[in-house]
């Protein structure tokens, strides 16, 4: 192989690697705020917009079965982007079925034994459930990397179990004949608001001030102590805001199957956001959505052999951690804004 | 009524320490994470009954392959998945976690669940311990159990492959510079927890059937025990397993089966809100928590 490329250093055996450059057009589009072409116009618009087109004019055109599909990624999407706020935030979960589930059991809660319309149990589901959460992870705050993981990882299991045990709320049977919305285009159009507002508000976040010190948090935690800010504070702030999101799709969910049972803990809202992160990409938001929108379709096909789901999610998750760990997104965006070359290297001895 | 929960919370609490003793040998004593645990433990079972039942090997050859299957797998995975990400300790359990999801919902998609999935026990019958009846296998499991746990307290203090096992938990760097390979060493680590897992499987399930879900609970009875005893302590893993068998016995009679697995849950919770580092714990006291 390399007896055959062309040699750039000479008679020695040519040594190359591969050098990467940013597009001529990125350069330009990137830091000067004079955009002079529709090309540089739409090279920096043209990504943002694809989720935003999609997600209003995908329920438009897709048959009803599609539609539900489509619910249901967009329902992971927002659930991986919250794991992925949490994660930057140095706080990783491996129980995002904690927040989806108290989510789902207060806005169920609302619904059957108070009476709420859904308009109302939603919000109220959102926040209480944010609440909770916070209010519950409060004493392991201080704790972090795999100790914190572990303990989001237990809670909802528990949860599960202590509805099994004590047959509150329910019990195994679940609450069922839960309120439903009124037609099924606001289903749709409110689930692919909030992707939107989630991935946009998520990405704008991480880059205020309030965002770099989050990310403070979690590069070097007591560097930003010593800088005199409570991060405490900060996590349990974080957390609500994370929480809070997982909350309002289990509200949502409740609403959508008008049901809320054991199932709300399950261990595949607490490993399907991960996969759908790792796969799409860490730390963009970005790549959760398209991790989502690659998945749950994915895992549609395979829905006729059976409860194959858990198994595909499982082996892809695996499978990127340890071959891509960049995740697809990273790799896309660096194809868009960047070419390669092989170019020489000159022996340095 | 006091003697059968002395007895039996007795043989619960060994039990849980044969679970968890291979989890604390990979997790605890070697820094690794395995949380494919409890799916290896369930693989053993299968590929044990497969060996016995369809293709007719002797119970006895049938373990011990099965052991050493296990082990290997556990290299395996070290060597695929673990390898790659190690440093990275969240990657480590993420990547673990799958496999194991992956294991077990293998075997749920292949139809694994049903009454015929048994082992055989070792010796049929059973004694009488004051007005108690016990089973042989669970006297069975009280020997064995009792054997691992202190021949795996000689082997992490008295051997040099058990003491370079601690070592590269401790401080890999030093451990290096004194030629210990600390890949190699935490290599064997997982596959020998992977076969503790395998070993804890034959003992323990043929007191009942194998199933799935069987996996979930293995991991976080042996979590439980290993972090309430503290990473790194083999005298911590059979206290913590004593603390938690016998609480868990107690509230099985006081209260219902259900909350058996509660308790090892809450006791996870509640040691890790006020002591991290777990009862006997010495090492990164100071790193996981600010």
């Amino acid at each position: 192989m390399q007896q055959t490329m062309p040699t750039a250093a000479g008679a020695a055996p040519a040594r190359r690697r591969k050098e990467r450059i940013d597009r001529g057009i990125k350069a330009r589009s990137d830091d000067v705020f004079a955009l002079t072409s529709y090309r540089e116009m739409l090279y920096v618009a043209i990504p943002p917009a694809i989720p935003v087109v999609l997600l209003l004019v995908l329920p438009l055109i897709l048959p009803i079965y599609w539609q539900k599909v489509l619910l249901s990624a967009a329902v992971f999407a927002v659930l991986a982007m919250s794991w992925d706020f949490l994660a930057s935030v140095g706080m990783v979960s491996l129980g995002q079925a904690l927040f989806f589930g108290v989510g789902a059991y207060v806005a169920g809660i609302l619904d059957h034994y108070l009476g709420l319309p859904v308009w109302l149990s939603i919000p109220l589901g959102t926040l209480f459930g944010g609440l909770i959460c916070t209010v519950l992870l409060l004493p392991v705050l201080r704790l972090r990397g795999i100790y914190f993981a572990m303990v989001t990882l237990v809670l909802p299991l528990m949860f599960e179990r202590i509805i099994e045990a004590t047959g509150l709320l329910g019990g195994t049977e679940g609450l069922t004949g839960l309120t439903s919305f009124p037609n099924p285009w606001i289903e749709l159009y409110l689930i692919g608001t909030v992707v939107l507002l989630t991935l946009f508000g998520f990405r704008r976040l991480m880059t205020s001030d309030y965002g770099l010190v989050l990310k403070g948090i979690r590069d070097n935690d007591r560097s930003v102590m010593s800088a005199g800010l409570n991060i405490y504070w900060y996590k349990a702030q974080a957390l609500f805001i994370g929480g809070a999101i997982c909350a309002f799709c289990g509200a949502y969910m409740t609403h959508v199957q008008m049901f809320v049972g054991m199932p709300a803990f399950a261990l595949d809202y607490s490993i399907l956001p991960i996969a759908t992160a790792v796969v799409g990409g860490m730390g963009t938001f970005a790549g959760s959505v398209l991790g989502a929108f690659l998945l749950v379709p994915l895992s549609e096909f395979l829905r006729g052999v059976g409860g194959w789901r858990t198994v595909l999610y499982a082996l892809s998750l695996v499978g990127f951690i340890v071959l891509l760990p960049e995740g697809i997104f990273h790799y896309v965006r660096r194809k868009y804004h960047q070419f390669e070359r092989w170019v020489g290297v000159e022996a340095s001895s | 009524m006091l003697e059968v929960t002395i007895i039996y919370g007795f043989v619960n609490s060994v039990i849980l320490a044969l679970v968890a003793l291979g989890f604390g040998l990979t997790f605890g004593i070697s820094g690794v994470s395995n949380f494919a645990y409890g799916a290896l433990y369930v693989l053993a079972g299968y590929v044990v009954w497969i060996f016995i039942n369809k293709l007719h090997i002797p119970f006895v050859v049938a373990a011990c392959l099965g052991v050493v299957l296990t082990a290997f797998l556990g290299a395996v995975l070290y060597r695929f998945v673990l390898l790659r990400v190690r440093g990275l300790v969240l990657s480590e359990v993420i990547a673990t976690f799958g496999v194991g999801l992956a294991i077990l919902e293998l075997f749920r998609c292949l139809g694994f669940t049903g009454f015929e999935y048994t082992l055989p026990v070792f010796t049929d019958g059973s004694i009488l311990i004051g007005n108690t009846y016990i089973d042989h296998q669970r006297l069975w499991i009280v020997g064995i159990g009792v054997t691992l746990a202190v021949g795996l307290y000689f082997f992490t203090h008295h051997t040099k492959l058990g003491l370079a096992f601690r070592g590269i938990a401790q401080d890999e760097r030093t451990a290096l510079s004194l030629g210990i390979n600390s890949d190699k060493i935490a290599e064997i680590s997982v596959a020998f927890g992977a076969g503790l897992a395998a070993l804890a499987a034959i003992v323990i399930l043929p007191r009942g059937l194998i199933s799935v879900n069987e996996g979930y609970d293995v991991l976080i009875n042996a979590m439980a025990v290993c972090i309430i005893g503290g990473l790194g302590s083999t005298v911590g893993v059979v206290a913590a397993a004593f603390v938690i068998g016998y609480a868990q016995i107690i509230s099985e009679a006081l209260v219902g089966p259900h909350w058996k697995m509660i308790v090892s849950l809450i006791a996870i919770l509640v040691i890790l809100v006020v002591k991290p580092s777990g009862l006997f714990g010495k090492q990164k006291e100071l790193e996981e928590r600010i």
